[in-house]
């Protein structure tokens, strides 16, 4: 989506010399809490980039128009949103009443709920009426009839939730405050939506999408600064993804370091280990070849690299500690374009004996942040590149989760597979280009990791 | 495209003939459907050349049109067509059956069921290509808001009597078309790539004679060869031999046939109104209709090669046993069938131009559903789209090698059987995952717990439970042992032993039903999809969109949003 920043880019560069991030951050979010508990537009809408104290924000505001007695729905987009939400308002004000509205399923949130004295568990909303805060998902909003609505709502992860979604929540509040990350993937239907494409309300479109078109005039906001990104990456990330309304990292270039105990051995996982602990980067290039999916050697090399990883005893130093933290199992992750990938690796980490990594889709590691991540190039051996390899979001999600490095693997010859494959999505009348398109950020992104290749043959 | 497809692409290119790509019929056919071959008019959207129309294969309708930009012709085209499909259409819309459907009181606002018609058959309206459909629903868009002398005594241009109540019906059918599943409009293209996948590629397969010859190529010719010639070969004049299925022309025909018979036909058009006296005319008159003569023969060489490729499409799939649930889904193709029956009677206005907020998101709703009713039906339905789904790690089928019953701990104990199950499929099994299985047609969940070591599981009943519980570990520990002596995926003869949890459709009492619970040698197949789709919660009424989405739309304005205004280039 394409919006006008707030600051023009020349003030940002004159700025830089005293910037503060800091102090940029916290101007952000007083004029956020202010624009929603004192503004009079019907929403508030916050872009947040990856790792910019999105939750951070949602807590804060929950707390402080709880504050103010206006009673206050939460709308997340999956029950583990919801539960993390639930357990950090909890954190923050153990005190405060909080109702967690949830399915008729079984295991219908997270147990640790359970030993939360103030929270209260229903699935029925008039068991939580005139709790102070109410968190649900979208889905289970949707079925809440017949009340009075609130006067307050919070919807996290607005890019991410479809229009439809928030047409079917939207009359249960009279005011919200929208956060997300634009930048991330977009929602998506299983079924062609092409029919609606254009229309203001288009049901397949994300919820600001359709929330901006029909009222301009709401505030817009940005965090500017992301907290989790370290030095290396935030220029790329925001360079490649968010061309139009940059952001900065919240730390310097030597305040986060990653130290390996055991040297390398000299073979392509731990040379671009080392590239990765050096420069926050690392690209391990294996030869070009076009494979299935579940490219056996590519997913091969993924899984080895996670094993040097954890063998080479990894230890992470970071502004939110002095002393050096040593990189465990839960503090990596791998990150695939296809479910079928992601099962492939963790065979294969299995066998290496490294199940307990995190290994996941884009669509499923959003929101979420680990120290190292290593990832499987979504256009890896493909003879084409669909629209869905193609997605901004889907590179986008992939490249922002780590707070220190990040290593891909790929096949060579994705460079000349983008040149054959240019966007060609058909142009659709009345919708907002959005840019950057896939096409150029996958090109931007690649010309960045070329200087940190290191290519191997298995 | 999935693995087995591919696979099955594969085996095409190497057979020279396309392979089944299912062992049933998956969509309704008709007794008696209509087939519609439609044309239309190069460089003008919209205008109709011709079409060949009818229920019976020997004696189509011909339908055409000797000038198309001549606005009165086209109307007395689209007459005629209506001439055709509305009593076909009524024709389904008499027989009717008793049903019940479930709505919500307006006064209690609880849902009761209502008695209420439901057509005991819908109209079927077959076109050869997914052009096709979209050509129906733009001369549905084109035709509905159109005013009838009777409607509008002031119209400019006054439409046939029952040409608007064609445009809604097709309106209709065009955007019911776009429902996964749905019958009332199929492309005949679409239907037989469903069944059969070819050696070439989908884009291809749009091609209907190409498709054909792919599926039954003509003896001692492969599919290949066969498709090559459907598209390209040429006679000595230089026309295709066989025409593409529309409603676009080959421009060969338009260029050296179609556009100098028209030429012909307006010339001898002139000449008649210039004609000074009756023998004259009558003279003219005869040139006139000679001139149209040959555009309808014209336009009956290019559409009736495609109306066989029709039909004979239809005796392929008529071959098929139709699938069992697919009887499930016409009956919704004719709920919608008689919804819209009852709207026109009603005398509810056409379509509106542009969805609103809360109908696009229904109807989306709805396809989504649909879509996951559909692929859920067609695996259940079809051992060979099963395999499919079995080769992507979303079923597994394999044998029962266990069964021991256990209970829920709760203060009432439900029976909760842990059933093992050897099987040689990879599915993408995590903890607690949902499974579910076909009992009697309805969906029993089971729940995974974990997968069994086999050297220890392996004839010590109830004694290698335990280690099951444990199911990552379990499988941590084999896989470090064999690390490195197997390739990935390939090659593996032993497949794993998985441990289910059985969680409903037992009954209520404390032991589980007779034939509810798998027993030791059953042959079982479970999948990680559900096999109903869940609705969704119900949308706001139209009246209360909220103000995220515009507030209520102005209902006055979207359905009698005024036409386009005429411009210089709409008057010829």
């Amino acid at each position: 989506m394409t919006r006008s920043s707030t600051a023009s880019p020349s003030s940002t560069l004159s700025a830089e010399a005293v910037f503060d991030a800091g102090a940029a951050a916290g101007r952000a979010t007083d004029a956020i809490l202010r624009d929603t508990l004192h503004g009079t537009a019907r929403g508030v809408v916050v872009d947040s980039p990856p790792g910019a104290g999105k939750s951070t924000l949602v807590v804060r505001a929950a707390l402080e128009l709880a504050d103010a007695g206006r009673p206050l729905m939460v709308v997340a987009q999956t029950n583990a949103q919801v539960d993390d939400l639930v357990l950090r308002l909890a954190e923050k004000n153990p005190a405060l009443p909080v109702g967690r509205l949830h399915s008729s399923d079984t295991d219908p949130y997270d147990k640790a709920l359970d030993g939360l004295d103030n929270v209260r568990k229903s699935a029925k909303a008039s068991d939580l009426a005139g709790i102070d805060v109410v968190v649900s998902t979208a889905a289970k909003w949707a079925h809440v009839k017949g009340v009075e609505p609130w006067a307050h709502a919070i919807v996290d992860e607005a890019y991410q939730m479809r229009s439809d979604a928030l047409l079917a929540v939207a009359g249960l509040f009279e005011r919200a405050l929208f956060v997300g990350d634009p930048g991330q993937l977009d929602p998506f239907s299983i079924v062609g939506g092409e029919q609606w494409a254009g229309l203001s309300y288009d049901p397949s479109a994300s919820a600001v999408t359709t929330l901006l078109a029909h009222n301009p005039e709401l505030p817009q906001h940005r965090l500017p600064v992301s907290w989790r990104l370290p030095a290396s990456a935030a220029p790329l990330v925001s360079d490649a993804f968010y061309p139009y309304t940059p952001f900065r990292s919240g730390t310097g270039h030597g305040d986060r370091r990653l130290a390996l105990g055991v040297p390398s051995d000299g073979s392509g996982p731990d040379r671009v280990i080392d590239e990765a602990a050096e420069s926050g980067w690392g690209l391990l290039e294996l030869p070009a070849r076009h494979t299935p999916r579940t490219d056996p050697e590519a997913v091969r090399a993924v899984a080895l690299v996670v094993r040097r990883l954890l063998d080479r005893e990894g230890a992470s130093v970071s502004e939110r500690s002095e002393d050096a933290v040593p990189l465990t199992a839960d503090r990596i992750a791998v990150g695939t374009a296809h479910r079928d990938q992601a099962a492939a690796v963790r065979t294969a980490l299995a066998e290496l004996g490294a199940a307990d990594v995190t290994v996941d889709t884009a669509n499923r590691l959003q929101g979420r942040e680990f120290d190292v991540t290593v990832v499987l190039h979504p256009l890896s051996g493909r003879p084409d590149a669909t629209a869905f390899h193609l997605e901004t979001g889907r590179l986008c999600v992939l490249a922002s989760r780590h707070r220190h490095a990040c290593i891909v693997v790929c096949r060579a010859g994705v460079g000349e597979l983008l040149d054959a494959y240019p966007s060609t999505e058909p142009v659709q009348l009345g919708t907002l280009v959005k840019f950057p398109d896939g096409w150029e950020a996958n090109h931007a992104v690649l010309a960045h990791l070329a200087h940190h290749r290191i290519t191997w043959q298995p | 495209m999935s693995l087995i497809t591919t696979l099955a692409r594969l085996e095409a290119v190497s057979t020279g003939r396309a392979r089944p790509a299912a062992t049933v019929r998956h969509r309704h056919l008709s007794e008696r459907p209509l087939v519609f071959v439609p044309l239309t008019t190069a460089g003008e959207a919209g205008a109709p050349l011709g079409a060949l129309v009818g229920t019976d294969r020997d004696a189509p309708r011909l339908l055409a049109v000797p000038q198309p930009r001549d606005r009165d012709l086209r109307f007395a085209f689209l007459a005629e067509l209506a001439d055709v499909v509305l009593p076909y259409i009524d024709g389904c819309a008499e027989a009717v059956e008793a049903a019940e459907r479930s709505e919500t009181d307006p006064e209690t606002g609880k849902r009761v069921k209502v008695e209420v018609e439901l057509c005991a058959d819908a109209p079927q309206l077959i076109v050869p290509s997914r052009a096709g459909v979209d050509f129906v629903r733009l001369l549905g868009r084109s035709t509905r808001f159109r005013r009838t002398a009777e409607q509008d005594p002031e119209a400019p241009f006054p439409a046939p009597p029952r040409v608007p109540l064609l445009g809604r019906w097709l309106t209709h059918f065009g955007e019911r078309a776009r429902v996964p599943g749905s019958s009332l409009l199929p492309a005949m293209t679409d239907l037989l790539g469903r069944h059969w996948a070819t050696g070439q590629s989908s884009l291809e397969d749009q091609h209907l004679g190409a498709l054909l010859a792919w599926i039954d190529p003509p003896a001692g010719r492969s599919g290949a060869e066969a498709a090559r010639e459907a598209e390209l070969a040429r006679d000595a004049g230089g026309q295709l031999r066989c025409p593409p299925a529309g409603p676009a022309t080959d421009p060969a025909f338009d260029n050296k046939l179609l556009a100098p018979a028209i030429e012909r036909y307006d010339r001898a058009r002139t000449a008649f109104a210039a004609a000074q006296d009756g023998l004259e005319a009558d003279e003219r008159l005869g040139a006139l209709t000679a001139a149209e003569r040959e555009i309808r023969t014209l336009v009956e060489s290019r559409t009736r090669p495609t109306w066989d490729a029709v039909w004979r499409g239809l005796d392929l799939l008529r071959a098929l046993p139709e699938g069992v649930r697919v009887e499930e889904r016409w009956t919704r193709d004719r709920w919608s069938f008689t919804g819209h029956r009852d709207r026109v009677l009603a005398g509810e206005p056409p379509q509106p131009r542009r969805d609103d907020a809360v109908t696009a998101a229904n109807k989306l709703a709805t396809r989504e559903r649909e879509q996951a009713r559909l692929e859920a039906q067609e695996a259940l339905d079809d051992p060979l789209v099963m395999a499919g789904r079995r080769l992507s790690g979303e079923a597994f089928a394999g044998e029962v090698t266990d069964v021991v019953m256990a209970y829920s701990e709760s203060k009432r104990p439900s029976p909760r059987p842990l059933v093992t199950v050897r099987t040689d499929d990879r599915p993408h099994l995590g903890a607690r995952t949902r499974v579910y299985r076909s009992l009697g047609g309805k969906p029993q969940a089971a729940e995974f717990v974990g997968y069994e070591d086999e050297t220890d599981g392996h004839g010590a009943d109830g004694h290698g439970r335990d280690g099951a519980e444990e199911g990552p570990a379990a499988v941590e520990s084999t896989g470090v042992e064999s690390a490195g002596v197997e390739s990935a995926g390939a090659g593996q003869s032993s497949g794993g032993l998985l441990v289910l949890r059985i969680m409903d459709k037992m009954g209520r009492g404390r032991e589980p039903e007779a034939g509810s619970v798998p027993e030791k040698g059953d042959r079982v197949c479970f999948t990680l999809f559900e096999h109903e789709p869940r609705g969704g919660a119900k949308l706001p009424d139209p009246e209360e969109t909220p103000w995220t989405h515009g507030g209520p739309p102005d209902a006055e304005a979207a359905v009698r949003e005024p036409a386009d205004p005429v411009t210089e280039e709409d008057v010829l």
